[in-house]
């Protein structure tokens, strides 16, 4: 039982309506290219199967699946607490926002809060992991599109916040920052400078950023009207995050299901009208400011206090379920949690925001051209790792 | 034989127009090297300008400050193996790279350096320069089409529309810039490139200048369209790494790639001079009526042995920043002796019978590194267009308005 | 006495570091991993029975085949498989449930009906999630959701990847994260964690131990 990925690779193309198989590609005007799964600009291993007439787009099919780990299954064999680092690997991007929806999850079975100044250092970390999200994302969407200098320079400014992210937990990437309960380490000697002198470095850099592309007229025209998609489409199809807001519904679970201790900022949402690449880039921006409002609240009214909560060191969660979601920096993060009372959880399902997002690729690139298909999967900010599991 | 050598000395025509053979020969060779050694530095100062406006730092290792990088590179790619696709035409394959070469190395010829540094000046020099240039196209497609693989064939079909789209528009720009060499006393236009400069020359004003904004106008199309000319960024997607069809020499390996890439570098130089005759006068030095008379001619004579002193010093500077270990012992004597020769020649310079020779040609080579370096500031900061934004700005755009500057030149022309 | 293998770094019995309260103390009664330890806390958190206008809207209509309960503040409807497609499908028309949040499915082996598949479901307009579960047996085939919501496109795929459960309607039923050829269904309880398809490895990627 041969994979038919490398034997045929048209059997995959079922939904696209395809005919007899072409003779050479000159005789009909359909044709079939393969994007992937090694490609520079799918952003990990994807793989898209576009059908193309001349060079529009008649359909796309993503296959994906290069990067599956089987982590559910993972976390039916491991305990609650073992099974946090592995939760960091999906996003691996936005590491700790991945680990702050699942403990939040957790905490909400075993019925405990974590206490207050724990939220706050909860909330600085995943704020500055959104904003680290973003910058990734610009640098390299800026760079499918061709402009090469942006990416090094939200790397660069990037770097500050892995440094604040290594003084604090030692790793920089996949950051275990929280536990259940609360958090294991206590801020650093100047945590709270450190992060007051990134509140002061980084708005000028957006403006950097902005000044090379906001009113660059190849920018503009790249990506204005480019991967359109309603606000209707969105919410059929489940899309979230910045996507979502971009095409003018202003929903953000930080706002209308409100978690860590989120209700006690003031931020704004940022919108978008028509749905197109350039408003997710201008509402990833805005929100980039916005979460350094945020940072900035926070970071002066933390309160003195525990950092944990009292959490059994054997968790057994009494029998049930959960579903509990966050607003990561690509979309709605869910973990729905089945414990069955014992130390390790029955079944942990994780609502992936890329996967659900990454659907939508099929009505976005629709009667677009090729280079556009390039520029909305970038601008979808798809992390495979996060699709796959 | 020596008569014959020497004979062309004290001449003031090119030798081309002298007929004579030897000295032909010699300015060939001479130019072409230059061409080449200019190639090089070009892809130098490439990696390093780029890694500068990115921040990073660009080839440090091989040569001191990277300088030695296309030397490396070089050989890399005469040493790597010959690939040819199994069913490739071999002999189009063989060829296109070549024809390419051949092209933009041919335009060369007519080039003016100064009013008598030039190989030859035939008297249709710009249109020869034009139609030159546009054989490349055909390298381009036998490229593609030899590769029978259909990616570079829809990437070669891309990027041959791409230059003859934008060569309209270009010769429009210049045919503008043809008539004001027209606007003199004897009423009568040349097409000759000497003769082009000779006339802004007598017309006291460079064409960038006349009928401001006009000559403005046709220049600055003309800059755009050079650039979507020579397949640079912004207008490169034919060849992206990053987008779907990679480009016409996708299959081309080694040596047959280094020459692309030596055909590329060169078009861009040949189609900057043109440019820098048309518009920027040339091998004039800069200011040549506002400030003229005997005490500016000799300020401006010291320029090119000054600045190739600011180079030696620019050079030294980096000598005594060099890190004090022994690993960058043979890289600083190294720079240092780069820098030592850039001051001879610096010196040498000032010298008064040099001085004279050498300013035309210096003031020219300096124009066309402006645009050197505008090519690789471009790269750096634009996104790329899509291919069909790409075709809309060089045919909705560009044309339209280079065929409106041509008349309203043509119309104040004959008014003024 | 180790009794608990998996659990992390366990000391040897009767150490002194046990914080009070809570499951070890009830851990000498269970001397194997038993799936439903009752907890020790004697007031821990219970279902309670849901009531709101929808539920009581639903009901009136299905009323024998639906139960409603709140968990930890979290609602959810637990469904025959019978009247599940009818109900998703009202509760997107008439209750504004709009968004397909996710479709999962869980695996209870030792029961008769051994499949949990659980929609969770939002409201935009009024920013209420609810939980809709149902039980299928195994090799029982269930009505695809995808006319309702496009988005259970991909989910149903996965779930039919991960548990073998078939969705008639759907219009591209196929593996989504396993390659196309595999055998075996990897999120049952009965397929081991390490296990592979070593046909299709051998096969495929030239390994001869299939692992």
């Amino acid at each position: 039982m041969a994979d038919p990925i490398t034997k045929d690779p048209t059997s995959y193309l079922s939904h696209l309506e395809l005919g007899e198989p072409d003779k050479t590609f000159l005789d009909s005007n359909e044709l079939i290219i393969n994007m992937g799964p090694q490609h520079p600009a799918t952003h990990g291993v994807l793989r898209v199967i576009l059908k193309l007439d001349g060079e529009k787009v008649l359909g796309t099919e993503c296959v994906i699946g290069y990067l599956h780990r089987g982590v559910e299954k993972i976390a039916e064999n491991r305990t609650y607490t073992m099974f946090n680092p592995y939760v960091d690997r999906m996003d691996y991007v936005a590491a700790v926002s991945n680990g702050l929806g699942y403990c939040e999850a957790v905490e909400k079975l075993l019925n405990v809060q974590a206490p207050p100044r724990a939220n706050y250092i909860r909330v600085i970390l995943t704020e500055l992991n959104r904003i680290a999200s973003h910058q990734l994302w610009l640098g390299t969407h800026a760079l499918d599109i061709g402009a090469m200098t942006p990416l090094f320079y939200t790397f660069r400014d990037r770097e500050e916040i892995l440094k604040i992210f290594e003084k604090y937990c030692g790793a920089r990437l996949t950051t275990h920052a929280f536990r259940i309960g609360g958090c294991q380490y206590e801020t650093y000697e100047g945590f709270e400078a450190d992060v007051k002198k990134f509140l002061d470095f980084f708005p000028p850099k957006i403006d950097e950023y902005e000044e090379l592309l906001t009113t660059n007229r190849i920018w503009v025209e790249r990506t204005v009207g480019v991967g359109k998609i309603s606000a209707a489409d969105c919410k059929a199809l489940g899309v979230t995050g910045p996507v979502l807001r971009a095409s003018g519904v202003k929903w953000d679970i930080r706002k209308a299901l409100p978690y860590a201790n989120y209700s006690e900022f003031d931020f704004e949402i940022p919108t978008g009208q028509n749905g197109d690449t350039y408003d997710r880039y201008m509402v990833r921006m805005q929100e980039m400011r916005q979460a350094l409002r945020i940072i900035r609240q926070a970071v002066e009214r933390i309160p003195e206090g525990p950092i944990m909560a009292k959490v059994p060191k054997v968790m057994k969660p009494p029998v049930g379920e959960v579903y509990h979601s966050i607003e990561a920096p690509k979309g709605e993060l869910g973990y729905f949690i089945v414990s069955d009372g014992s130390t390790q959880p029955y079944r942990v399902r994780v609502r992936p925001p890329s996967f659900v997002n990454l659907q939508a690729l099929d009505i976005m690139v629709r009667g677009a051209l090729v280079a556009d298909v390039i520029a909305v999967i970038g601008t979808l900010d798809i992390v495979l790792g996060e699709v796959d599991r | 034989m020596l008569d014959y050598i020497t004979s062309y000395l004290g001449m003031n025509t090119t030798p081309g127009q002298a007929g004579n053979i030897f000295w032909a020969t010699v300015y060939i060779l001479v130019v072409f090297g230059g061409v080449s050694v200019a190639v090089m530095a070009m892809n130098w100062l490439e990696r390093k300008a780029l890694a500068h406006f990115q921040i990073r730092l660009g080839p440090m290792r091989v040569g001191p400050h990277g300088l030695l990088q296309p030397i490396a590179d070089a050989i890399k790619l005469f040493t790597k193996e010959d690939i040819i696709p199994a069913e490739a035409d071999k002999f189009v394959f063989w060829i296109a790279p070549l024809i390419i070469l051949c092209a933009s190395f041919t335009v060369y010829i007519v080039v003016p350096f100064g009013p008598t540094h030039a190989i030859t000046d035939l008297n249709i020099g710009i249109l020869f320069m034009l139609g030159v240039s546009s054989l490349s196209v055909l390298g381009v497609v036998m490229a593609g089409w030899a590769s029978n693989s259909h990616y570079p064939l829809i990437g070669s079909l891309r990027s041959s529309a791409q230059m003859i789209s934008y060569e309209v528009a270009m010769g429009m720009a210049v045919v503008s810039a043809i008539l004001m060499t027209s606007l003199n006393k004897t009423g009568t236009g040349t097409l000759s490139m000497i003769g082009i400069v000779q006339a802004q020359q007598e017309q006291q004003v460079w064409f960038l200048f006349k009928f401001f904004p006009l000559g403005l106008i046709a220049f600055i199309i003309f800059a755009i369209a050079m650039v979507a000319e020579t397949n640079r960024a912004p207008f490169d997607l034919p060849e992206a790494e990053s987008e779907l069809t990679a480009g016409f020499h996708t299959e081309y390996s080694g040596l047959r790639w280094s020459l692309f890439m030596l055909g590329e570098y060169a078009a861009m130089i040949a189609v900057s001079s043109i440019a820098v005759t048309l518009w920027l006068g040339g091998w004039m030095r800069p200011f040549p009526n506002t400030l003229s008379g005997e005490t500016w001619d000799l300020v401006f004579s010291l320029v090119p042995g000054l600045s190739f002193l600011g180079l030696a010093l620019i050079a030294f500077i980096g000598v005594a920043r060099m890190p004090k270990h022994a690993y960058f012992r043979i890289q600083t004597i190294g720079l240092a002796g780069f820098g030592a020769v850039l001051g001879l020649i610096g010196l040498a310079l000032f010298a008064p019978p040099v001085r004279d020779r050498i300013q035309d040609i210096f003031w020219f080579v300096a124009k066309v590194a402006v645009f050197m370096y505008l090519y690789i500031w471009y790269r750096a900061t634009f996104p790329r267009y899509r291919f069909d934004q790409l075709m809309k700005v060089g045919w909705k755009v560009l044309l339209p308005v280079a065929i409106g500057v041509l008349i309203l030149t043509a119309i104040v022309g004959v008014i003024f | 006495m180790p009794e608990d293998p998996k659990s992390p770094a366990s000391p040897p019995s009767g150490e002194p570091k046990v914080p009070a309260g809570k499951p070890v103390a009830g851990a000498p009664a269970a001397s194997a991993e038993k799936p439903h330890a009752a907890p020790a806390k004697p007031a821990g958190p219970a279902p309670v029975p849901w009531e709101s206008p929808m539920v009581t809207k639903l009901k009136r209509q299905y009323g024998s085949g639906m139960e409603a309960s709140t968990y930890l503040g979290q609602n959810y409807l637990v469904l025959d498989s019978s009247i599940t497609h009818e109900v998703l499908q009202i509760l997107r028309d008439e209750e504004q449930f709009d968004y397909c949040v996710d479709l999962t499915a869980v695996h209870y082996p030792s029961r008769e009906k051994q499949f949990d598949l659980v929609w969770i479901l939002y409201s935009f307009a009024r920013n209420e999630r609810v939980r809709v579960k149902t039980m299928i047996a195994d090799g029982e085939a269930f009505p695809s959701s995808v006319a309702i919501w496009p988005t259970a496109n991909w989910l149903e795929r996965e779930v039919f990847d991960m548990f073998g459960i078939s969705f008639d309607g759907h219009p591209d039923l196929k593996r989504i994260l396993l390659p196309d050829g595999w055998r075996g269904y990897p999120l049952r309880k009965d397929y081991g964690i390490i296990q592979q398809d070593q046909e299709w490895v051998q096969i495929n990627l030239g390994i001869e131990s299939g692992q």
